[in-house]
């Protein structure tokens, strides 16, 4: 399939988000037929999630400010519909090989996977929660950031009546802003970040005006409305009977033990990229220094190590909507390029231009929100770090000083951290800083969490069907 | 006790399903998740521990709201909850017991 | 500045055979550097199945297995800790009459050798391992047989070692072997040390033939890469290991209740750029439609499987001979280099016994367990 005289395939895009979406729409407007694969059922992404079929809120009421973008890219693909095949409700559990292996289920519910065979591939998988846990964030009543968000965007439903958010990040202003134009009591935000990184921040957000004046409106109002807004605070504890919430614990930038009462906490620290998908494919990865992650290797247009392999979005390093939105665009665009079609080049200097002053603006926010340091210090042994295994920070630490593991897939191999469903989704960060932390050794030095195929769990009765066809440009 | 609670979106056409062998309603659109947390306060048990679980992400990351789900008399087939649309007559289980078989008309 | 040692023996390799070799050479008196290149028990021997199985082994193996299994059974006070090992026993299935017939032909051969078989039929299978469905007809179970943790006892055996006074140089890939009169000259240049020795010892697993052919030795060995995978956590169903007559999935279910299976093959995994044909790559996957193949037929023997998920997967890189039994003995070329390879997948078990009679080579000459099946000059076109 890859000999030179062959026609080439359809090129294929993993993520239905803001940067899969242009990537998709760009792609079929120079001609070609893209597989789009996401494994939501509408076309969104993570920001602009769609509820399910029937709900009746317009765009204004659930994406306030973006409603304008989020409708855009919603509409985008329908205008293509004879040329963009969009597989929704598919799941990419593995890369081998140049293929992609897909999991969905036919109308009466049975899994089948087939087998996607490709020579372009973009990868825009996006990004979930950076999770660092704290004693008790395993309780019903804790969610992500994003899982709140999510509750009420395409559920109608909060994560409680009286809810606290923390930990660190635009969003959780962001979140709390909606939670309570919404009606529920947002009892405190709690943002471990000093305050004064915001002010050291602010040249660097300045390269996206628009985007700080909202992030700089939602602060204002929630100050306006009595919700409690600290900074440069810690996070204690979640406390409560067994099974539920009733407090966070905290301590203040003066040092003051204080407790929220609450029946809901939503808790992130940023976003973190979903990267298994480039990691199968064999990209290589580089420590980013400002994320605190591996990243794939890229150039300015999305090209990875591997030929034909292109990253966009988030999942290719934090850095927004709008970001994604123009660099699944311009991954698009060296696709074509590197297959020899003409594209506008003066659209490549305008996209390039505008990634570049995200870019800039995403690492003020890494300077305004940074995850907090020292975090790995004083863990309780007790406490849970993943939630999958139930490992404890003190199993880690006993690993540790029996085995004196330098990287992270030997801790693992040790403690089982990273082995449950989620594979380290939820926990790697954190267990990366644990290790760094006991071992002396700086974040980047203790490798990342090798992916193992299913990426996400599979079902045992999932048919193989060895090969889906689709081989026609 | 229920876990979420519904700010929006209230006027939906009622489901109905069961839960652990007990008749309840949610709404059409709401996902096993919301159909569960909005009438009970746990979506499953841990297998080592335990302790009560109720999903944490919300966006099939965490996988931490698997729960084991009957559609009449077929076989248990094992869902994502925060992923999966509830339909209509489910038996849901939110222990590591299998949901009974639940035929005949819900209430 | 580059480090000069020297010990009586150097091991290559820190799988479960050059630790246990390191541990058993320094409880007979040997002094002992083992050279890993990465980690103790990172490779084959860290990934296995964990299966500690005798059933099924052909009857010339079995003096050493039997061996091993004396060992398994006082594994705690040998490396430290108990490494999950138990003897839940192995059942093969039969899911034919033709396979039945096959077990008790097995059972027959091996009389004498004291593994306790146990032939059951559908009524005793029924009886004995309800959770067993309708497409087995019986099986042969080895009460004593078990299974363990490899991801614990295979670096323990390092550590054990260690605590026993052996020089373990980890991160420290060979990159020169030089043969002079007085020995073995190893130097591993990205750890800067060159140890010498009067004898030395081919531990490295699927790279062991690449080693031997730095030294003008062929080895028949290829590489194969077993699948692994692990289901979700299950209510507990079965406390037994499995293995199905005729070959097919293999699995356990763990404590924690994952169910653990293999069976079939994964293919390699190149390293960026460094893996050629001469140089097994560091790392396998399974091939993409073997878990779930395997699965189905699991289901079909423990209907408690329906309905599970499959979390994860895996493979190891191992090394087979061509008549699948391991490669152990003296070098057909030069005196005082030992060979410990091409374990065909079944390493694990033995891997403990292995050392022991290695250090029976080395330092008597000769071993108590007949070796005869595994010399390495048993293939016919010598290098
Ligand atoms: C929960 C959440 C809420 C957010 N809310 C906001 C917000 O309110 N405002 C804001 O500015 N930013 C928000 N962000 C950040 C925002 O998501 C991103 O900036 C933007 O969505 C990135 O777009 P993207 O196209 O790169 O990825 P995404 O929008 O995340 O889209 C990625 C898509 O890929 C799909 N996918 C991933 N892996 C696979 C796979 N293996 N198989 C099939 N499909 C797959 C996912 O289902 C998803 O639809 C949020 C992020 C998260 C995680
Ligand atoms: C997936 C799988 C399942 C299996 N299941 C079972 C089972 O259930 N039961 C059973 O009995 N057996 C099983 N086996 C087989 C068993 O794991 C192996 O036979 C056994 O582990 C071999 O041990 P070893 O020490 O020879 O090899 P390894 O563990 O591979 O050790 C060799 C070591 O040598 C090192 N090395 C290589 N080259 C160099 C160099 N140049 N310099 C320094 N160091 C070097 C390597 O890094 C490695 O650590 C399985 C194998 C696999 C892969
Ligand atoms: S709640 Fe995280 S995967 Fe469903």
């Amino acid at each position: 399939m890859n000999s030179p005289v062959s026609t080439p395939l359809r090129p294929v895009i993993i993520g239905a988000g803001p940067a899969g979406v242009r990537a998709a729409v760009t792609l079929a407007a120079a001609g070609l037929r893209p597989i789009l694969i996401d494994e939501a059922a509408r076309p969104g992404g993570q920001i602009y999630r769609q509820p399910p079929a029937g709900m009746t809120r317009p765009p204004e009421a659930l994406y306030g400010f973006e409603a304008a973008k989020a409708r855009a890219i919603h509409t985008a693909l329908a205008p293509y519909a004879g040329q963009i095949e969009h597989r929704t409700d598919t799941l990419v559990w593995n890369i081998e090989r140049g293929a992609l292996d897909l999991m969905h289920r036919t109308a009466d519910g049975q899994p089948v996977s087939t087998v996607l065979p490709y020579d372009s591939l973009i990868l825009a998988t996006g990004a979930t929660d950076r999770i660092l846990p704290l004693p008790g964030w395993t309780r019903p009543g804790v969610y992500t950031l994003g899982g709140a968000q999510i509750a009420l965007k395409a559920q109608g439903c909060g994560i409680g009546q009286r809810v606290v958010f923390a930990g660190t990040g635009p969003l959780l202003y962001l979140i709390a802003y909606q939670y309570a134009k919404a009606g529920a009591t947002v009892a405190a935000v709690l943002d471990t970040a000093p305050f004064a990184n915001r002010i050291r921040a602010l040249p660097g957000l300045l390269n996206c005006p628009d985007t700080l004046l909202k992030g700089l409106y939602y602060t204002a109002w929630l100050t306006l409305h009595g919700v409690p807004l600290h900074s440069g605070v810690i996070l204690r504890e979640v406390a409560g009977p067994e099974g539920a919430v009733s407090a966070l614990h905290w301590r203040d930038s003066h040092g003051q033990d204080r407790e929220t009462a609450c029946d809901g906490i939503g808790l992130g620290y940023g976003l973190r990229s979903e990267t298994q998908l480039a990691d199968l494919a064999g990209c290589s990865f580089s420590f980013n220094d400002l994320h605190r992650v591996w990243l794939p290797d890229r150039d300015a247009a999305g090209r990875t190590s591997v030929t034909g392999v292109y990253v966009a979005g988030d999942g290719a390093g934090i850095a927004g909507a709008d970001a994604a939105e123009a660099a699944g665009e311009r991954a698009a665009l060296a696709l074509l390029q590197d297959r020899g079609l003409s594209v506008d080049t003066a659209r490549i200097t305008v996209l390039d231009r505008r990634i570049a002053r995200f870019r800039r603006f995403s690492a003020a926010l890494w300077t305004a929100f940074p995850v907090p340091a020292g975090w790995a210090q004083d863990l309780p042994d007790s406490m849970t770090l993943c939630r999958c295994e139930e490992i404890t920070v003190g199993t880690l630490r006993r690993t540790v000083q029996a085995d004196a593991p330098t990287e992270l897939n030997r801790l693992k191999a040790l403690s089982r951290i990273g082995m449950g469903r989620c594979q380290g989704r939820m926990c790697g960060v954190a267990a990366a800083e644990v290790l760094a932390h006991e071992t002396g050794r700086p974040v980047s030095a203790i490798a990342r969490l090798r992916p193992q195929p299913p990426i996400k769990p599979l079902p045992a009765a999932t048919i193989p069907a060895d090969t889906a066809g689709e081989a026609t440009p | 006790m229920s876990l979420l609670v519904r700010y929006a979106e209230q006027s939906r056409p009622p489901l109905r399903f069961f839960l652990d062998g007990q008749p309840q309603t949610a709404l059409s659109g709401d996902t096993l998740l919301t159909a569960i947390l909005t009438c009970a306060n746990r979506l499953r048990q841990s297998e080592f521990t335990g302790e009560n679980r109720a999903g944490f992400c919300l966006m099939g990351a965490c996988q931490d709201c698997w729960v084991q789900v009957r559609r009449g008399n077929g076989p248990v087939e094992r869902l994502r909850a925060c992923s999966t649309l509830l339909e209509d007559g489910m038996s849901l289980s939110t222990s590591p017991a299998a949901p009974p078989v639940m035929t005949g008309d819900l209430p | 500045m580059t480090r000069h040692l020297r010990a009586d023996v150097v091991i290559v390799g820190g799988g479960i055979v050059g630790g246990s070799a390191a541990l058993f050479l320094r409880q007979a008196g040997a002094s002992v550097i083992l050279m890993e290149r990465d980690r103790p028990g990172s490779r084959a021997s860290g990934v296995n199945y964990g299966g500690v199985r005798r059933q099924g082994r052909p009857p010339e193996h079995l003096p050493l297995s039997q061996r091993a299994h004396a060992l398994w059974a006082s594994l705690e006070s040998l490396i430290g800790e108990d490494g999950e090992y138990v003897r839940s026993g192995h059942l093969k299935l039969a899911r034919s009459a033709t396979d039945m017939a096959s077990l008790e032909a097995y059972a027959a051969r091996v009389e004498n050798f004291g593994l306790g078989l146990r032939l059951l039929d559908a009524a005793d299978l029924r009886r004995l391992y309800p959770m067993v469905g309708d497409s087995a007809v019986g099986g042969s179970l080895c009460p004593e047989d078990g299974h363990a943790n490899p991801r614990l006892v295979s670096p323990a055996f390092s550590r054990a070692a260690a605590a026993a006074g052996a020089t373990i140089l980890d991160q420290s890939p060979v990159s020169d072997v030089r043969i002079t009169t007085e020995g073995f000259h190893i130097t591993s240049a990205q750890a800067d040390v060159t140890v010498s020795a009067p004898v030395m010892i081919n531990c490295a697993g699927a790279w062991a033939g690449e080693l031997a052919a730095r030294m003008g030795e062929t080895l028949p060995i290829a590489v194969i890469h077993p699948l692994m995978a692990v289901t979700e956590p299950l209510p507990h169903f079965l406390d037994v290991s499995i293995g199905v007559e005729g070959g097919g999935i293999y699995g356990r279910q763990v404590e924690r209740g994952n169910f653990v299976f293999g069976g079939g093959r994964g293919f390699a995994h190149p390293k960026a750029g460094a893996a050629t044909d001469s140089t097994p790559p560091d790392y396998a996957r399974p091939e993409r439609h073997a878990a779930l193949r395997l699965l189905a037929q699991g289901t079909g023997l423990f209907p408690a499987l329906q309905g599970c998920t499959i979390i994860r997967s895996w493979s190891g890189v191992e090394a087979e001979t061509p008549d699948h039994a391991p490669i152990i003995g003296p070098s057909r070329i030069h005196p005082g280099l030992f060979h410990a390879c091409g374990f065909s997948g079944a390493g694990f078990q033995i891997g403990p016994a292995v050392g022991a009679v290695l250090a029976d080579l080395v330092t008597t000459g000769r071993s108590v367990t007949p070796l005869d099946a595994f010399r390495p000059d048993r293939f016919s076109s010598p290098a």
